[in-house]
């Protein structure tokens, strides 16, 4: 399998600190990599220096054997890179349909067309597909900021998706949401791996998660990678046990 | 049920339309140019309610894009070039200084923003004041013609209000396409969450510079025809106070809604007119009026409506629910 994603000694520093120290790691093509960490290990900041939210201090991000660092992130988005933030992020306003639309626009067409053409992008039914796969189809006509915390995560990772993108990193897509939705978020993850051949990198706190979901595990502690593997190797490393998974 | 509620809206909007062209022919000259002041003063208005009420970019630079164009008109048409020709030039003009001013936009937000473009504002008015040889200074331009349209002499009041209404017709339709497209759902997404905007592939630049640009280009269309409306301009009412006044009209009417703009210019040119009975107080009961109001609704005029709305929404919501609910406990 070839790298899709290659990242080399990134390094991030604000002041005097040191938020990641030298990582590098390839994503594989069609794997999903779960990357975990304790609290303020730099995992997040990673994730911001690969698309381009800050600019490393060093290192080099590869995209498909081509350097991408130091670019927009909108311009990732147009490469095939898309992802979800910590905190939730829809916009509040506009309705379930109207944010998967707007998350599939830029990807369509030109400026002029976007102005001149359709007001839907002709992405309608597209966005109503992705409403069905997601369970959402009752609330396609709210407005994101009415649903509850649970829907607007689902709706959060829905819209990554929107671009049809061939790589999308999750940070903590299961963070406040409940069991049985989980499940649901777990299998519609699943199935655009699976349908789609889309590569995922999820940050996770929650082990049971991650561990079923991956086919492999980075663990950062203090800014480097302190392991990596299969999840049951992980899980076993007696630095990761004395790091993250506690006693 | 909503199929009537859209039927009901485009028919009160096709009245308001037919008042609007039927009810001013009894005006006299002064009643004419108070309704075509607000129609110009409407389309400034819709600009900035693009750039900050859509795009949630604040600017205190609109009234100096109206002086842009008004200038722009009045140089021109006062050496024979038609007005149409001047309209063009005018929004050629402000879209350009707008999109530079855009820039700002990029590295600095809100308040500090507001600085930058306040700071706009004072400049503008100081090159329409002092390059005498192209503004005429503080004596400004007289003599402005008003245009020929189709062969029509438009020197009377009402048919150079007709001008004035069917620009604003034309601008609306332009601004309601363009909120519509995938162009008005990327000026949403960047003022509610630029950050997840451009993780989206939203370019943010292009857009936040495009919103200044559009937004300004109709301030520069207020002012190609505020100068033959008045047929004389001078520095002053181009000055940091039409800015403010545009600013207080997208806000007291509604940012980010449509019609917005339309009752906040009303509000601003029509409402101290309606209270000049009260002699000396009139301007002290205008601000008392607009603080009660902001109070009461911050969101402006619309943003009333906007909550009833959303009120009467959750409660049809909840009554659906609610029924839902019961006939599921019966069939238990």
């Amino acid at each position: 399998m070839s790298a899709v994603l290659e990242v080399t000694d990134i390094k991030k520093s604000f002041g005097g600190i040191t938020a990641v120290d030298g990582v590098s790691f390839d994503v594989r093509e069609g794997e999903i990599l779960g990357l975990i960490g304790p609290n303020g290990c730099g995992k997040s900041t990673l994730f911001n220096c690969i698309l381009g939210q800050l600019t490393p201090t060093g290192g080099e991000v590869k995209l498909d054997g081509k350097t991408v660092t130091g670019l927009r992130p909108s311009e990732l988005n147009g490469l095939g890179v898309s992802r979800t933030f910590q905190l939730l992020q829809v916009f509040p306003k506009l309705s379930v349909r109207e944010n998967l639309i707007l998350a599939g626009q830029e990807h369509q067409g030109n400026m002029a067309s976007r102005l001149f053409g359709r007001s839907d992008a002709g992405l309608t039914d597209a966005a109503n597909q992705m409403i069905g796969f997601f369970k959402l189809d009752h609330l396609a006509n709210e407005p994101a900021g009415g649903l509850s915390y649970g829907q607007q995560k689902l709706l959060d990772a829905a819209m990554a998706f929107m671009g049809g993108p061939r790589l999308v990193l999750l940070d903590e897509p299961a963070g406040g949401v409940n069991p049985s939705m989980l499940s649901n978020l777990k299998e519609r993850l699943v199935a655009i791996n699976r349908e789609k051949n889309a590569t995922f990198v999820v940050i996770e706190h929650n082990m049971e998660f991650v561990m079923s979901l991956c086919s492999r595990v980075m663990v950062m502690a203090e800014g480097k990678v302190l392991a990596m593997g299969r999840p049951d190797e992980v899980r076993k490393n007696p630095a990761v046990i004395e790091a993250y998974l506690g006693h | 049920m909503s199929n009537l509620g859209k039927t009901l809206k485009i028919a009160l909007g096709l009245a308001v339309i037919a008042a609007l062209i039927i009810v001013p022919m009894n005006f006299n000259r002064y009643g004419l140019f108070i309704l075509s002041q607000w129609a110009v003063m409407t389309i400034a208005a819709m600009g900035l309610n693009l750039t900050l009420g859509y795009a949630g970019q604040v600017s205190l630079a609109q009234g100096a894009f109206v002086g842009i164009g008004a200038y722009a008109a009045a140089i021109m048409t006062t050496h024979g070039w038609p007005l149409p020709a001047a309209l063009v030039v005018a929004i050629v003009l402000s879209f350009a200084i707008g999109w530079v001013l855009g820039y700002p936009a990029l590295r600095v937000q809100h308040h500090y923003l507001a600085f930058v473009t306040l700071a706009f504002s004072t400049l503008a008015f100081l090159v329409f004041r002092n390059e005498s040889w192209l503004t005429g200074g503080i004596y400004g331009i007289s003599n402005i013609p008003r245009p020929n349209i189709l062969g029509f002499a438009t020197n009377r009041p009402l048919p150079f209000y007709y001008v004035c209404l069917g620009s604003l017709a034309i601008v609306s339709l332009a601004v309601w396409w363009l909120i519509r497209s995938p162009w008005g759902r990327a000026f949403m997404a960047l003022r509610e969450n630029p950050l997840r905007a451009q993780s989206l592939g939203v370019d943010t630049r292009r857009y936040t510079l495009m919103a200044f640009a559009i937004g300004s280009a109709l301030g520069g269309v207020a002012g190609a025809l505020y100068a033959p409306l008045t047929q004389y301009i001078d520095p002053v009412p181009f000055n940091l106070s039409l800015s403010l006044d545009l600013l207080m009209m997208v806000i007291v009417g509604g940012a980010g809604f449509f019609l917005g703009p339309f009752l906040g210019a009303m509000i601003a040119v029509l409402l101290p007119e309606w209270l000049r009975f009260t002699e000396g107080y009139y301007l002290m009961i205008y601000a008392v009026a607009v603080m009660v109001l902001l109070i009461w609704s911050p969101t402006g005029i619309l943003g009333i409506l906007d909550r009833y709305m959303a009120e009467r929404r959750t409660k049809a919501a909840s009554a659906l629910r609610a029924v839902a609910k019961s006939r599921l406990e019966t069939a238990q």
